[in-house]
């Protein structure tokens, strides 16, 4: 998962770049799976590596990219980048290594494979209003690309 | 053995590259998806503390209510992303970030 996230961040092609982070996406359902989160893995191959990525190849074949050409890379800029991420890596390390609660062994679930009604009864029971509005925010986004792909946009 | 540290260590180095590819990358679209990387990272962190998080053998079902919803704004926002971006290189005709420098419609 980390690899194929490397293969995003590095290489030319957006094609390329778009494969890999499918692959990704997909890794990261397995680990999902490994997690027990049986639900929100299948929702992840579905949606977001499903319907999302594919989305965004049919937008980089519709405006039919090509690998990045090289340009002069501005060298004060690619080591701030680079700074800030390995700063951002290290202080989680050292986060991570000093506080013990994090190290325990994974804990006793009693019932695997009923996270899908736990997750319906948490979502349908204390999130019912967030639910209704993430609806309305969809239908919202819809208009919203319909509109913006319009020809003339005035 | 893997602890809660360990997905939690993957869940950062997947959010760090997703930050480094925004920061250092030129083209919109690929700037894009490491956004989106960025949030499946925080997915990851979301379900590994659900999971670790257990009382009483009864597992706390919230984390993965929001890791739900997270996906789910995340496709909408690909989805006005990508209008934008089309319509951009509609009057533009280039994806590098560097000749997007005028707000000028």
């Amino acid at each position: 998962m980390i690899a194929f996230g490397l293969g995003v961040v590095t290489l030319r092609s957006p094609i390329s770049c778009a494969m890999c982070l499918v692959s990704s996406f997909i890794c990261l359902a397995a680990v999902f799976v490994t997690l027990d989160a049986f639900f929100i893995a299948i929702v992840q191959v579905l949606v977001a590596a499903g319907a999302v990525m594919v989305l965004f190849l049919f937008i980089i074949m519709l405006l039919n990219l090509q690998a990045e050409e090289c340009r002069r890379v501005k060298l004060g800029v690619m080591l701030g980048g680079t700074v800030v991420v390995l700063s951002f890596v290290v202080l989680l390390s050292q986060a991570l290594e000093s506080s013990p609660q994090f190290s325990k062994p994974i804990p006793v679930l009693m019932a695997p494979s009923q996270d899908v009604s736990m997750i319906g009864m948490t979502l349908f029971h204390s999130f019912n209003l967030p639910f209704q509005i993430v609806g309305v925010l969809l239908l919202v986004a819809t208009v919203g690309v319909v509109l913006l792909s319009r020809r003339t946009l005035r | 053995m893997t602890t809660l540290s360990h997905y939690l260590m993957a869940s950062g180095l997947l959010f760090s590259l997703g930050l480094a590819g925004v920061m250092l990358r030129r083209n919109i679209l690929i700037i894009f998806m490491c956004l989106e990387m960025m949030l499946s990272a925080v997915n990851l962190s979301l379900v590994a503390f659900s999971r670790y998080g257990i009382v009483n053998g009864i597992q706390n079902y919230d984390a993965q209510v929001l890791v739900f919803f997270i996906i789910t704004v995340a496709a909408a926002e690909v989805a006005v992303g990508l209008a934008i971006i089309v319509a951009l290189f509609r009057s533009r005709q280039t994806t590098h970030s560097e000749d997007l420098n005028a707000m000028k419609f």
